[in-house]
């Protein structure tokens, strides 16, 4: 038999977002939708141990959290803090469900007020966690680096902001719709790049932030299926978390892209992360947006069977592509790379003389200047990568190398 | 309808000037394609011009005047339009033409409605 208390969870997971979306718009307000959905779980972990799962999990939630919802705004009408217009309490009140379209534009109309340009980053990483994805205050804390009560005050001053700037609960207009997409899939990329390579410390997060903006990506490719930039994002992430298994090893150091068994790497999500990417070429005109080239450079590695078979001319002109419509000082060292893989260490450090010096640009120094067998120099300038901010694995790993290059040298 | 707060930020500049009068037509012309929306605004004296007001303790308490603006930044508080606009998106749709909105920029502030 099915634990009550498992099966609320998992609908809580599944549907929570749903349930959340669609009360907001009735609602008319983020606060209410969330404060109600919360009491609608509490009142399930009364119930449903005692009376059995409901038929419907997803309906009794929607039921419960929709007159939660009304004896909120209730209590705030009779307070007088704010003129209830009386057809949001005759929406709340009506019965049945909404259709799946009705649904999916609310889910829609959620992720764009949650991703909305004019709160700040980390506010709607931050909130899409919470509303989209339903981790806890304190889940959020961990993976942005914050204390609870920290975090649990970010969360607040952003519905303030929501609510008394009236960002609107709404699906952008076809000519605005390019530019706010550009924000949601900011938001889900950033949000893997945090689960992905923490800045420092050890793994220390319990929650698997990938995955949830894996399934955030997935949500928006759902929804927006003819949408370019969604299936390109999702392409990327798909195709650097097919390497996730390789990428560590039992002692969880780091292992690089050149000594990865590539057996381990996950072909499903591969072949899938081609598909959308394919999918998503094939509906943009001109030129490929950051998002494509990266998850094509993603898709060059996942392509060749081994580090040395590598078709580099092309990752560089990838990157080079890359420089021209989204420079950045990570893609111009990623450059540098390839340029010393296409066509040697020569090659590859004098790339890196126009580049702004960076912990990561010391230690990609020290390994070209390795390989021409300029051991006293690699030595230092690996020393100098480990003054800045590394993860505790890839700190072990350039520790590693300095020592047996100190050997060498 | 909800009503916005647009504080300008330009260069501190002497809007009597004669040669502020393009700059200056280029806000009478925003003034005047968004009359429907704009409640009121104000064009201010350059910031050399302001005093800022303290009262010593509590109420009733010395008045304290100092020269100059409450806060020195790179680009000033040089004037305001208090704007209807049914939502941000709206509100931003109508900052992005104040011509503070390049070149300089422009701060919406959403106005508290008392019931």
């Amino acid at each position: 038999m099915v634990d009550p208390v498992d099966r609320l969870a998992e609908t809580v997971r599944t549907e929570g977002a749903r349930i959340l979306a669609t009360l907001v718009r009735t609602a008319g307000s983020l606060p209410v939708a969330e404060d109600a959905v919360q009491d609608a779980i509490v009142s399930a972990l009364r119930e449903w141990p005692r009376s059995g799962i409901p038929s419907e999990p997803r309906a009794w939630l929607t039921v419960v959290a929709r007159r939660k919802a009304i004896d909120a705004l209730r209590r705030e009408a009779t307070r007088g803090a704010k003129e209830r217009d009386s057809a949001d309490l005759r929406n709340l009140a009506t019965a049945d469900l909404p259709s799946d379209a009705a649904v999916r534009d609310d889910q829609l109309r959620l992720i764009f007020t949650c991703c909305h340009p004019a709160l700040a980053t980390e506010a709607q990483m931050a909130l899409a966690l919470r509303t989209l994805c339903g981790l806890s205050t304190a889940q959020i804390a961990a993976v942005l680096l914050l204390t609870e009560s920290a975090m649990a005050k970010r969360l607040t001053r952003t519905r303030q902001k929501i609510v008394a700037a009236r960002i609107p609960y709404r699906i952008p207009a076809p000519a605005e719709l390019p530019t706010r997409l550009t924000a949601v899939c900011g938001v889900i990329h950033a949000l893997y790049t945090t689960g992905h390579a923490p800045i420092t410390g050890a793994a220390v997060v319990d929650v698997d932030v990938c995955a949830e903006a894996i399934r955030l990506g997935r949500l928006v490719v759902e929804l927006l299926p003819d949408e370019p930039q969604p299936a390109a994002v999702l392409a990327l992430l798909l195709l650097t978390d097919a390497r996730r298994r390789a990428r560590a090893d039992d002692a969880g150091d780091v292992v690089l892209l050149s000594d990865q068994d590539r057996s381990l790497w996950d072909r499903q999500q591969i072949v899938e992360g081609y598909a959308l990417l394919d999918s998503s070429l094939r509906r943009s005109r001109g030129i490929a947006d950051p998002y494509q080239l990266q998850a094509a450079i993603a898709a060059e590695h996942a392509r060749s069977p081994s580090y040395a078979e590598t078709d580099w001319r092309e990752i560089v002109r990838l990157y080079d592509l890359m420089l021209g419509v989204a420079p950045s000082g990570a893609v111009e060292l990623n450059r540098a790379v390839a340029v010393a893989e296409a066509a040697g260490a020569d090659a590859g450090l004098a790339a890196l003389t126009n580049i702004a010096p960076s912990p990561r640009w010391h230690a990609v120094r020290g390994e070209l200047l390795a390989r021409q067998g300029r051991y006293a120099e690699a030595v230092e300038a690996t020393t100098a990568a480990l003054t800045g901010e590394l993860t505790a694995p890839e700190r072990r790993y350039r520790q590693r190398r300095l020592a047996d290059w100190a050997a060498r040298a | 309808m909800p009503h916005y707060l647009a504080l300008t930020y330009t260069e501190d500049v002497d809007w009597t000037a004669p040669e502020q009068a393009d700059a200056l037509a280029e806000y009478r012309q925003f003034g005047e394609e968004n009359r429907d929306t704009i409640r009121s605004a104000a064009v201010l004296h350059p910031t050399a011009t302001a005093t800022v007001v303290r009262v010593v303790g509590a109420r009733g308490g010395d008045v304290a005047t100092a020269d100059g603006p409450y806060a020195e930044t790179k680009e000033a508080l040089t004037g305001y339009y208090v704007i209807d606009a049914a939502d941000l998106d709206a509100a931003v749709k109508i900052a992005a033409r104040i011509p503070a909105a390049w070149g300089g920029a422009v701060e919406l502030r959403p106005v508290i409605t008392w019931v």
